[in-house]
């Protein structure tokens, strides 16, 4: 068997997730303190991945990536390359199509922590910074793991927005689900059957972790 | 000797707050005003939690002046106990004690560690998690966190609203403490007059965002024309000390300006300086001492000083007496007109032993 898509995938859901928390913080941070009129916009944008078909996502985002797009356009001035069926394409869809998944739990994190002891740090001479630091995320700990793991999973399990933003190329889009759908293009069943299989229970069995830790947490993040 | 000044302005959806004063910045300053004055805003401006236009000036060192300067929270250093204790629910109690401690330079911490600690009976709590202590333990460790950040000022906000009577009058004395063994001016809000007559050396009146009066507070307690502000408890506050125990009548005598005041037993040595808060309306007044067998064991010769505004739907009118220093009477219209009070007259006042229990 060929473990390409599978690497391809885990490399692609690891970084996702990496570049999500690093995005996701300050947003989730900004939305959980913010008190602007805007506020309710910014939350539907930040949503829309959950209620849009994948095609539909994918569809807007081949042709901001294409060589004429907008994205894509900048992309090739400064990297000289297509962004279009590439890794890097891909990585920004997914990152574009998690999004929620990484920033409501964060939110509600942020959100449970409140004000209150984040004042009380800064009167004990706390920067805004070290207070964050030291206060907000040991308290919001909890939160980053239900995002890690949504955002990772999440991202295992796309595939209309790859089929349309990154193709099916070997060792450079081609991930799990695209190989899965091949397989059963071709009839070739018990292959299908055994990436699916694997598929379905690692899936299930971090999201029961996720809903155990959080009800011994006493609040549910998602 | 430095002082505390203040001149701020803020405007919420419907409250406004335009509050100026200027205290000696030493012991206690009481804040009283009812709910909605303006006491925690006010609080929370002098923080620098909440950002209101004027000035703020401790000392030598101005906080913040409108557009030119405002010094950050931090910068402030100032400690601050809120109503909720706000421990830090990952950390233990000592590590939610060193948070403040350890991001003090060495050179500017003042406050002992051991001694905040045993200060605030915390010697057995240290090791242990936050949410298993009892509201009680959690605003003493708050209180204590705030110390060893050896601030410039404490603002303390309504900490004991929390707490049943047993416990705040275990910490009121804390309170005090802080102020003169830590040399640490102390800002103390409350609703609670009580509480203040047992904490506060000054007293800043909060009506409706402003400051009504500022000073000593015995001389703003003493003010009738502030009576109306302070509710139901008005009365004021006697310096005395001990002077000798009964306990076979379960009786304390105190020494009062050069007059005895017999209180319910109180377990100090004698010499040792008391406060006693004497209810206005627990006060009457005769002409004469009373030549009959009386109940009332307190007979004060008094000289009236002051006669208050009859209100109009009211009975009751305040009469300022002096003792020796100023003690408050609520009597009828009606014994105001019988006794024919005027202002110089000589009279006495009498005051019952077991009205002046500790009130907390």
């Amino acid at each position: 068997m060929d473990f390409t898509p599978l690497w391809l995938t885990l490399q692609l859901a690891t970084t996702t997730t990496a570049v999500l928390i690093a995005i996701g913080t300050p947003l989730a941070w900004w939305l959980a303190r913010t008190r602007t009129r805007a506020k309710p916009v910014i939350e539907a944008l930040v949503a829309l991945p959950l209620v849009l078909p994948p095609t539909v996502l994918g569809f807007y985002l081949l042709l901001a990536f294409g060589p004429h797009g907008w994205i894509g356009s900048g992309w090739q001035h400064i990297s000289g390359s297509a962004l279009s069926f590439t890794f890097s394409g891909l990585l920004i869809a997914s990152v574009i199509y998690s999004l929620p998944f990484v920033v409501q739990p964060l939110q509600t994190a942020f959100a449970a922590v409140g004000r209150d002891v984040l004042e009380a740090a800064w009167c004990l001479r706390a920067s805004p910074f070290d207070a964050f630091r030291t206060v907000v995320l040991p308290l919001a700990a909890r939160g980053y793991l239900t995002a890690a793991i949504l955002g990772f999973t999440h991202t295992l399990g796309e595939f209309g927005v790859v089929l349309m933003v990154g193709g099916n190329i070997p060792g450079q889009t081609q991930v799990l689900s695209i190989v899965i759908y091949d397989h059963v293009e071709s009839l070739d069943y018990a292959t299908a059957h055994t990436l699916s299989l694997g598929l379905l229970v690692f899936s299930f069995m971090v999201l029961t972790v996720v809903y155990a830790l959080n009800r011994r947490a006493g609040l549910r993040m998602l | 000797m430095s002082t505390l000044r203040f001149d701020l302005q803020l405007q919420h959806s419907s409250f406004v707050l335009n509050a100026r004063c200027e205290l000696p910045a030493r012991g206690v300053i009481g804040v009283f005003g009812h709910s909605g004055s303006g006491k925690t805003t006010l609080l929370r401006c002098l923080a620098g939690l909440e950002q209101a236009r004027g000035q703020v000036q401790l000392g030598d060192t101005l906080w913040q002046d409108t557009d030119r300067a405002f010094r950050t929270v931090q910068q402030r250093r100032v400690g601050f106990v809120f109503q909720t204790p706000r421990l830090f629910p990952h950390l233990s109690v000592r590590a939610n004690l060193q948070y403040g401690f350890a991001r003090t330079p060495q050179h500017e911490q003042h406050v002992h560690w051991e001694r905040t600690i045993k200060a605030l009976g915390l010697t057995g709590l240290l090791d242990r998690r936050v949410p298993g202590l009892s509201a009680g333990e959690q605003q003493r460790v708050a209180i204590a966190r705030a110390l060893l950040s050896s601030p410039r000022l404490l603002l303390m906000d309504e900490p004991l609203a929390a707490l049943d009577v047993k416990r705040k009058r275990e910490i009121l004395p804390f309170i005090r403490r802080v102020a003169v063994e830590f040399g640490i001016p102390v800002v103390f809000v409350s609703h609670s007059l009580q509480e203040l007559l047992h904490v506060a050396d000054a007293l800043v009146l909060l009506d409706q965002g402003t400051v009504v009066a500022a000073g000593e507070i015995d001389s703003v307690l003493t003010q009738l024309p502030l009576l109306g502000y302070l509710g139901d408890t008005v009365g004021c506050v006697l310096e005395a000390r001990v002077a000798a125990h009964e306990p076979e009548h379960g009786l304390t005598r105190l020494e009062c300006h050069g007059q005895a005041l017999w209180v319910p037993q109180r377990d100090m040595a004698i010499e040792q300086p008391q406060r006693v808060f004497v209810t206005a309306r627990n006060v009457s007044i005769a002409l004469q001492p009373v030549a009959v067998p009386f109940s009332v064991l307190n007979v004060l010769t008094a000289t009236v000083v002051e006669i208050g505004a009859v209100s109009a739907d009211g009975a009751a009118v305040y009469v300022k007496l002096d003792v020796g220093a100023p003690l408050l009477a609520s009597i009828t219209r009606k014994s105001l007109t019988l006794l024919n009070l005027r202002v110089g007259q000589r009279v006495y006042a009498y005051v019952k032993a077991v009205s002046l229990e500790h009130e907390l």
